[in-house]
This record gives structure tokens, C-alpha cells and sequence, in this order.
């Protein structure tokens, strides 16, 4: 068998965009082999699991199953992983690039014996060895990785970066494993999870994000930012100025010390474009920017500029978007 | 920090590796100094702190020739940011909590690498390891974590923290693979940090929100944003640091097999300059209008929203 391996990550009850970016790009690669796309899925499924995966070209969904992992834990996680990765020997294994898989995938390469090329935003598969492509010092530099010979490879990929590729509707075989966790896999006990944004779009996973720095003034300020990013159906981020001063939570920041990010659309408000944010933000397909200092760095790499008070532009271009998005 | 001799102390290394390279018998916590959780009289908490050094995140970056790596010259080198949250935490639970808690700090790096310790010996730590020698020059997190997790057994710890993140390569694994290679508990992306009886009380960040979670001891946590505030070491600690001795191990020293190291770890073929953005166009006119040409713009040339 060994196969093509990705990681089906769940979230609200779906499987998330990026599961389905990775099997339809991994689809060539199963093919080139003459081996099984496989889709690994953990605990609580959505319903009709394989149907759901056949549009993204899937052979087979392997669905890890125990009482113990209907709620994502690393200890469970790692060890229903990691022992079917043992018994099935893939050649890699590929995860989006998500606060979970951030917390799971560098225990289970551990565990496996296997190299892991992290937030990897391209991949190449040429005489049986993978290479991966990753921004290193805060997308400064990309590197082209080697994934090692020794064992199984894992990278996980930026949502957004590799895209969806189209690939002909699968049938998707369902094989169901029982989990036996041995006892004492469990030490750690969740007190309790702390929501702040559910039903939010997620920043590194957004297709259009509206940020806001130096120029928001305050935490009053992001409110022009947030309604923009809701009209355009988009998420809100911040540069590190915005985040240190206290007016909207780290979790918004982009930038090498924050989150970085590949968005189609990204639009900074009052944000000068410092070294440090750019680093999490230049692989977006389009850039605006507002702001009203007409020798701010980030003009000399946007798309778009606009040299003018944020609180007077954005707004505007709320209203002329929620008009164009109508008339679609 | 009272002696200007580093108190480091080392204990044996491990006879026989387990399945991950340093588990022992499935014991965490190594065969040094046994745990002594819960017990009143041998109260002590041994704190280790995995550091690492990175350019400057201003740092304008160049490739060097062989195409492989930075040009050096002229870069400025910083402790990781995350590494310093780690620091200041560790240093932090040793001042609120019982006497004999200690904090060493370990580096795997080169010489430039001491002055990274040396800047955690300042704000408080109490002794310092660097690991290092050529044959690290290239390692992939596995093997970074394979050379601290020999470090760590040989200082014995109930307590290990890392940075969640190293600004410069980005990966976010060596605390986790090392965590695994310890046989312990990880807390990830943690914000706040309360040690209790025997165990840790950790917030973790996760997707939308956050994850309470208690952690049994010995365990591993990783530093995110938020966790506090990193001092700003004073000029007689600067001074102090600069005196101390910071011990110095081989991998031969600590018993790690590299050989074949070669063929298991990841390794970066080539770096490049990402492709340079161009000034793109600028809008003129009032609000209105700038804002009523740019929606269009947006919808009609660049087709995004």
C-alpha cells in the first residue's frame, strides 16, 4: 500500500478548506506512485465522511475511532496518529498548517521517526523524493527543503498557499480503526476552553483580511476595520504596534513575531509596513493600503494605495462594497 | 545568581537509551536527583529553559554564497523573543515560589550563541549550557532536539520551557520533539502559567479561544506573546553575567551517536530572495472617491472580492 497520507482535520463539524487543498494536490503524486491518496481523520467525523472527501479526489479515508477522541487532545491524538502511521509506513504525511496540527504533527514526527518541514507553502515530487518550499526569517528568504531519505516525511502546508486543484470525483473506500489507547495515555485534564471568537473566520485561513496598526489610535479605532472584514466576509488583523498597545488581542497579530499569512486580498489601514509586518504578510496575491503618511514604506509594495485619513476612507469603501457584493 | 563559577551540575549519562534515544525506563525526570514533588523537606523545583539565538527581526537579510545560508556580517543577533518569555517565567516561578528552585539555561549554537546566554544570565537565570560542535552546524530540529533532550537528562528537571517559536526558521518543533523524547506532558502557545501542588496549571492558545489545561510534572511548556513582560536586565546583572562560566558539552561529551544524522534530518538545499513586490498604483482623489475607484478596482481588474 504505503500511500499518500493528509491529515483530515475537523472544525464546527467539517472538514477544514485546507484538508481538502492538500488531497486535490497530492492527488498527482498518489498517481505518479500508483498508490492510495489516503485521508486520516481522528474522533467526531462529519457526516457521510467519505462523500464529503470524494470531491477532492481521495482513495480511501482511514477514521481513527476511541471514546477517548471525540474531543481533540495531544496525548490521544498523538498516540492514535502516530501507531497508524507505524503499522502503514506512508511515505508522507501532510497536515494545513493549524494550531492544531502545530500542537500534533511535531510530537508525531517525533514519534515516527520522521522529518517535518513546517508552514510550507509549495512542494515538488521528482524521482521519488519530496521538496518542500518555506519562508524562513519571517518570509525574507524561502528555502527549498529536503524531507531526508531515512523515513517517513511530513510537512505542513499554509492554508490558502497551495490553492485547490480541480481533480475528477473519487469513490471513497471508509475503513474504520478502533483506537486502543493504551491506559495512562491521558495524564494532562482540560479545566476548561476559554471561546473568544467562534464563528469567526479564521486569520490564517481567510481569503480577504482587513488590519489595522499604528493608525487605529485605539481600540475604538478597529471598529471601521471589523466592519469591513464582516462586509467582505474576511478576517481582522493587526500589526504588532496595534497588538502591544493593547487595543485588540495578540491573536489578530500578523507579522514574523504573529501570525503569517496568504490571503488574496489583504488591506492594511494605518499600518506603515515595517520589515517585521511585512514578513507575515507578502505572499498575499493583492495588497492595499490606506494610510494617511504618503511616505509610509508600505506604499512602495502594495498593489493599491490610498494616501488619505483612514476614517474617512474605509468607511466608504464599507458601503461600496456591501453595494457591489449586492448587486452579485 | 550569587557565584561567579557556573553551578551547573551534571549527572551521568544515560546507560541505556530507550526507544526515542533518552527515555530510561520510562522513568521522566532521568536518574539524577530524584523527584521530589510532594515532598516538604526536599522541596526544589529544577527549571531548564531552551534558548535560542536569531537575527534581529529588523535584520535586512543577504545569502551567502554557497546559497544555503545567511551573510552574517553586519546582522544583529537577539534572543528569540519567545525564548525570553521563557526565561522571564521561569524566572518569575523561581521568585514566587520555594527556596532552591534553580533556572539553567541551554543553547544549542555556536560561540556567538553565549551572548544569548548571557543576556538570560542578566535578567536571572542561574547558570548556563551550550551545546556545540561542527557537526551541528546543519541540524533539523529532530537532531536540535535529540542534543538538548541529552543536555536536559544530564541536568535533571521538573520543569522545561521553550519559546513556541523561533523567529528565524519558524519551525515550532523542537519543544514538542523534545517533550516527546522526554516521555512528559507539553502545554503549547501558553499565556499563563501557575505552578501548583505537583502539577502546572497552563492556558494554551488554541484555535478561537483558549485551553485550560493541568499538566502533571515533569512537563514541558512553550512561551507564547502575551505570558509577561520580559525584563530589562540591569547594568550590574550585565556586568555579573559576563563573569560566569558557561559550560561547554560536545555532542561526543553527552554520548550522541550523529553518524547517519545526515541521511534522517531535513536540509535546506537552497535560500532565495522572495520574488520583490513593485509599487503598485496609487489613487487619487477625495475619500469618496478613492474609496468608490478602489472598490471597483478590486472587484473588476484585481477580481478579489
Amino acid at each position: 500500500m504505503p500511500g499518500v497520507f493528509v491529515f483530515a482535520e475537523t472544525k464546527d463539524g467539517e472538514f477544514r478548506k485546507v484538508t481538502g487543498e492538500l488531497l486535490s494536490q497530492f492527488r498527482a503524486v498518489a498517481d505518479s506512485l500508483g498508490e492510495p491518496l489516503v485521508a486520516v481523520a481522528v474522533g467526531a467525523l462529519p457526516e457521510s465522511p467519505a462523500e464529503r472527501l470524494a470531491q477532492f479526489g481521495a482513495d480511501l479515508l482511514v477514521h481513527l475511532d476511541a471514546p477517548e477522541l471525540q474531543t481533540y487532545t495531544s496525548q490521544g491524538f498523538t498516540a492514535a496518529v502516530a501507531s497508524c502511521i507505524k503499522v502503514r509506513q506512508p511515505r508522507g504525511v501532510f497536515f494545513g498548517n493549524t494550531p492544531q496540527a502545530r500542537d500534533l504533527a511535531p510530537r508525531v514526527a517525533e514519534r515516527t521517526g520522521a522529518t517535518l518541514a513546517s508552514d510550507c507553502t509549495g512542494f515538488t515530487f521528482d524521482d521519488g523524493e519530496f521538496t518542500f518550499k518555506r519562508p524562513l526569517f519571517g518570509s525574507k528568504l524561502n528555502a527549498r527543503v529536503s524531507g531526508g531519505s531515512a523515513g517517513p516525511v511530513f510537512a505542513t502546508f499554509r492554508p490558502n498557499a497551495l490553492g485547490m486543484v480541480p481533480v475528477a470525483i473519487s469513490e471513497v473506500a471508509y475503513e474504520k480503526v478502533e483506537s486502543n489507547l493504551p491506559s495512562g495515555t491521558l495524564t494532562t485534564v482540560v479545566r476548561e476552553i476559554v471561546r473568544e471568537m467562534s464563528g469567526r473566520v479564521s486569520l490564517q485561513e481567510a481569503d480577504i483580511i482587513v488590519s489595522g496598526g499604528r493608525g487605529m489610535g485605539g481600540p475604538e479605532g478597529f471598529s471601521v476595520v471589523r466592519e469591513l472584514a464582516d462586509v467582505l466576509g474576511g478576517a481582522v488583523g493587526a500589526s504588532r504596534t496595534a497588538v502591544d498597545s493593547g487595543w485588540i488581542s495578540e491573536d489578530h497579530q500578523v507579522g514574523q513575531t504573529g501570525k503569517q499569512v496568504s490571503p488574496k486580498l489583504y488591506i492594511a489601514c494605518g499600518i506603515s509596513g515595517q520589515v517585521q509586518h511585512f514578513a507575515g504578510m507578502s505572499s498575499s496575491r493583492c495588497i492595499v493600503a490606506i494610510n494617511k503618511d504618503p511616505d509610509a514604506y508600505i506604499f512602495t509594495r502594495a498593489d493599491y494605495g490610498i494616501v488619505g485619513d483612514l476614517f474617512k476612507v474605509v468607511p466608504v469603501l464599507t458601503q461600496e462594497c456591501r453595494e457591489l457584493l449586492a448587486q452579485d | 545568581m550569587g557565584a561567579d563559577a557556573s553551578p551547573v551540575v551534571l549527572h551521568p549519562a544515560e546507560p541505556v537509551p530507550g526507544e526515542n534515544g533518552c527515555t530510561v525506563s520510562g522513568i521522566p525526570g532521568g536518574s539524577g536527583i530524584p523527584l521530589t514533588v510532594g515532598s516538604v523537606e526536599e522541596e526544589e523545583m529544577r527549571i531548564v529553559v531552551c534558548v535560542k539565538q536569531v537575527p534581529d527581526t529588523e535584520a535586512q537579510l543577504k545569502v551567502s554564497p554557497d546559497g544555503r545560508s545567511i551573510e552574517e556580517t553586519g546582522v544583529t543577533f537577539i534572543m528569540n523573543p519567545y525564548d525570553e518569555y521563557a526565561v522571564e517565567e521561569a524566572i518569575q516561578i523561581r521568585e514566587r515560589g520555594e527556596a532552591g528552585t534553580t533556572v539553567t539555561l541551554v543553547t544549542m549554537g555556536p560561540e556567538r550563541a553565549e551572548e544569548t546566554l548571557r543576556r538570560g544570565l542578566a535578567m536571572g537565570a542561574d547558570a548556563a549550557v551550550r551545546v556545540w560542535d561542527e557537526s551541528l552546524a546543519e541540524a533539523d530540529s529532530g537532531v536540535t532536539a535529540e542534543a538538548l533532550c541529552a543536555v536536559v537528562r544530564r541536568l535533571g528537571f521538573d520543569l522545561v520551557l521553550c519559546g513556541r517559536v523561533a523567529i528565524d526558521d519558524a519551525a515550532a518543533q523542537v519543544g514538542l520533539r523534545l517533550a516527546e523524547k522526554l516521555d512528559i506532558s507539553h502545554g503549547n502557545a501558553v499565556t499563563r502559567l501557575d505552578v501548583e501542588e505537583g502539577r502546572l496549571v497552563a492556558t494554551c492558545e488554541i484555535e478561537g479561544g483558549a485551553e485550560v489545561r493541568e499538566l502533571p510534572l515533569p512537563a514541558l511548556v512553550t512561551a507564547q506573546k502575551g505570558l509577561n513582560a520580559p525584563r530589562y536586565p540591569a547594568i550590574p546583572a550585565v556586568m555579573k553575567a559576563r563573569r560566569v562560566e558557561i559550560t561547554l558539552l560536545s555532542p561526543g561529551e553527552l554520548g550522541l551517536d550523529l553518524s547517519g544524522a545526515a541521511s534522517r534530518q531535513s536540509r535546506i538545499l537552497a535560500l532565495e530572495l522572495p520574488p520583490a513586490r513593485a509599487a503598485g498604483r496609487m489613487i487619487d482623489g477625495d475619500p469618496a472617491e478613492a474609496a468608490h475607484t478602489l472598490a471597483h478596482l478590486l472587484r473588476d481588474e484585481a477580481k478579489v472580492i
